[in-house]
């Protein structure tokens, strides 16, 4: 039963997004191409956020630590 | 509660109107839609352009492509892309009277809308919210009907002539004088069309020379009347007394435009409920500043007349105001009289010339016996005068069904637009996708709703509009919250943030007008 309701839930969420952006109305090879591009789009920005989110967050502590670490060895 | 305006007395009763602000989130995801849908529109024209696919819409001949283009607007465009994707929802054809409830073909598109075919199926008995039948008129067996009846195998079904030749009947000087009577005026006037009662009288009541201010919102009619009179149109924001304050000073303080004489008329054009927002006018702000500026007004009742008010005799009696305030009172008998036509009410010399001046008067067929006997029938019956208090009652009725409904919507959290006391009920839908689903999915449910899109309203603000009626029982328009709440939950509609906005303008104090007496 359980699995029944969550995928009643996941059709619903689909629809969602079907009604949001309007694939709702288009026939179903436009259908087909607008999922295929948004799913493209949206698996290059999820790769791109996992490879340099980590190394840019790290350069940009290390710079700030820099900063104010820089300032009371000054004054030392 | 602050958006009840308090105004120094002009107001006998609180003027509840609320038009809450689309939230952000969704109109920007508006916007993502149509980009989407637009984007989607230039590759099917392309694809339509270089034969890739048939073309199904109308295009220019072969031999006329090198004329000027006749197709390449911005409402083609969005004709053939977007309103062919969900145009089942519209023009739906019926088989009964369309009274509170309908029965309807039930058709299917194998090309995407583009062709329709019906399976034969009759669905019966939806709940129509989407006719304009207030006092429920619309009926096919009934005291009106038996009247109407008897006329046509009497006087026939067509006049053939215009009013100034053949055509005035005895049946339409009677009609007159009950139509002058139930609004309280002096003389009225009776018309085949009520688009033609607008467009054709406005030309000879002004003309050049003249000016017009005309609310935002108004219908297609007045706006047509005023352009083709050829007096200056000025426009005020909807419902907005001090915009329409600042025109009015602005005119009689500068004039006409180049040669800075005075105008030698100003007629103010509004309308009694604006049926796409569910609006009221200001009426007693209005008539305060056409006496103050010395202006004439024209209302156009065509909504207002039979649904507001105590005894139904419209938007003056609504505010308690005297009928001879209004100089031309105008209004149809499509809505709440279930017949057809126009008429246009005021001072005996006004429509004396209006008899013999005006465009429909001289070339015009009149109006047809038996519908002008429904009129007279069903005239007689709101004002008490056949003897039954079926009329009274039809009027509470619809007081009743409509502070109800709206209610019950507010409270489900929809967005609901207009006046707290206007049957004419806009609910916010915004996404274009949810305009054709809402269809859709109400028509499952067995109940008709019409929805508007574009051209009508601005294109964000796509809404599904009830008309209520009197002859909607509770239990009809129970049901229909039912499935409205249930469609609201799963088409995700219920936006409202529960906030009572203010109303934009400030709040009027008598001071306002009293400026320039001292």
């Amino acid at each position: 039963m359980d699995v029944k309701r969550v995928k009643d839930y996941l059709y619903w969420l689909y629809y969602q997004y079907q009604l949001v952006t309007c694939s709702y109305v288009l026939e179903p090879w436009e259908q087909s191409m607008f999922h295929t591009i948004t799913v493209t789009v949206l698996a290059m920005v999820v790769y791109t956020a996992y490879v340099f989110v980590p190394i840019h967050v790290r350069l940009a502590l290390q710079f700030f630590s820099q900063i104010f670490g820089a300032q009371p060895e000054g004054t030392v | 509660i602050n958006h009840i305006v308090h105004n120094g007395g002009l107001y006998k009763r609180p003027f509840n109107e609320a038009f809450e602000e689309t939230p952000m989130l969704v109109a920007v995801l508006t916007y993502v839609g149509y980009g989407v849908l637009t984007l989607f529109g230039y590759l099917r024209d392309f694809m339509r352009q270089w034969k890739i696919e048939k073309c199904q819409n109308a295009t220019e001949r072969e031999e006329q492509k090198d004329f000027v283009p006749l197709y390449q607007d911005f409402e083609n465009f969005y004709n053939r892309n977007l309103y062919m994707r969900i145009r089942d929802s519209w023009n739906r054809p019926i088989c009964s009277v369309p009274g509170a409830k309908v029965d309807m073909m039930e058709r299917v598109s194998h090309d995407y809308n583009w062709t329709f075919t019906y399976t034969g199926r009759v669905i019966k008995d939806i709940i129509n919210m989407g006719s304009y039948n207030y006092l429920g008129f619309a009926q096919k067996a009934g005291p009106c009907q038996e009247a109407a009846a008897k006329v046509l195998s009497q006087y026939g079904a067509g006049v053939c002539s215009t009013r100034q030749e053949m055509g005035n009947l005895d049946k339409h000087e009677e009609l007159e004088k009950l139509v002058a009577r139930f609004l309280g005026v002096e003389s009225a006037m009776a018309y085949g069309m009520g688009f033609a009662t607008n467009s054709m009288n406005i030309p000879a009541l002004v003309g050049k020379g003249c000016l017009i201010l005309s609310d935002e919102l108004n219908h297609a009619s007045l706006v047509l009347g005023a352009r083709l009179s050829g007096a200056t149109i000025r426009i005020f924001k909807h419902n907005n007394m001090q915009s329409l304050e600042k025109l009015l000073k602005d005119a009689i303080v500068h004039g006409q435009p180049r040669t800075r004489r005075p105008w030698k008329k100003i007629l103010i054009l509004v309308e009694g409920i604006y049926s796409m927002e569910g609006s009221i006018v200001r009426l007693p702000e209005v008539i305060a500043l056409k006496k103050k500026y010395k202006s004439y007004l024209y209302l156009d009742e065509a909504h207002s007349i039979g649904a507001l008010g105590p005894s139904g005799r419209g938007v003056v009696e609504y505010f308690g105001l005297s009928p001879e305030d209004v100089d031309v009172m105008m209004g149809t008998f499509t809505k709440s009289f279930g017949a057809a036509g126009g008429y246009i009410g005021g001072k005996k010399e006004l429509i004396d010339y209006l008899r013999t001046y005006s465009h429909s008067a001289a070339y015009a067929t009149s109006m047809s016996p038996p519908v002008v006997e429904q009129i007279i029938t069903s005239v007689k019956c709101i004002m008490g005068e056949d003897g039954t208090t079926i009329g009274r009652a039809r009027v509470q009725q619809l007081a009743e069904n409509t502070r109800y409904f709206r209610r019950r919507l507010k409270e489900m959290g929809f967005i609901i637009y207009g006046n707290e006391d206007s049957p004419v009920v806009p609910l916010m839908l915004y996404m274009p996708a949810k305009i054709g689903a809402f269809g859709r999915e109400m028509l499952k449910r067995n109940i008709g709703v019409v929805v508007v899109g574009f051209p009508a309203t601005p294109i964000i603000e796509s809404r599904a509009r009830f008309c209520l009626s009197a002859a909607h029982t509770k239990e009809m328009l129970d049901t229909a919250l039912k499935e409205i709440n249930e469609v609201g939950d799963l088409l995700q509609l219920k936006y409202s943030r529960r906030r009572l906005v203010p109303l934009l303008d400030r709040p009027f104090d008598e001071t306002t007008y009293e400026e320039t007496e001292d």
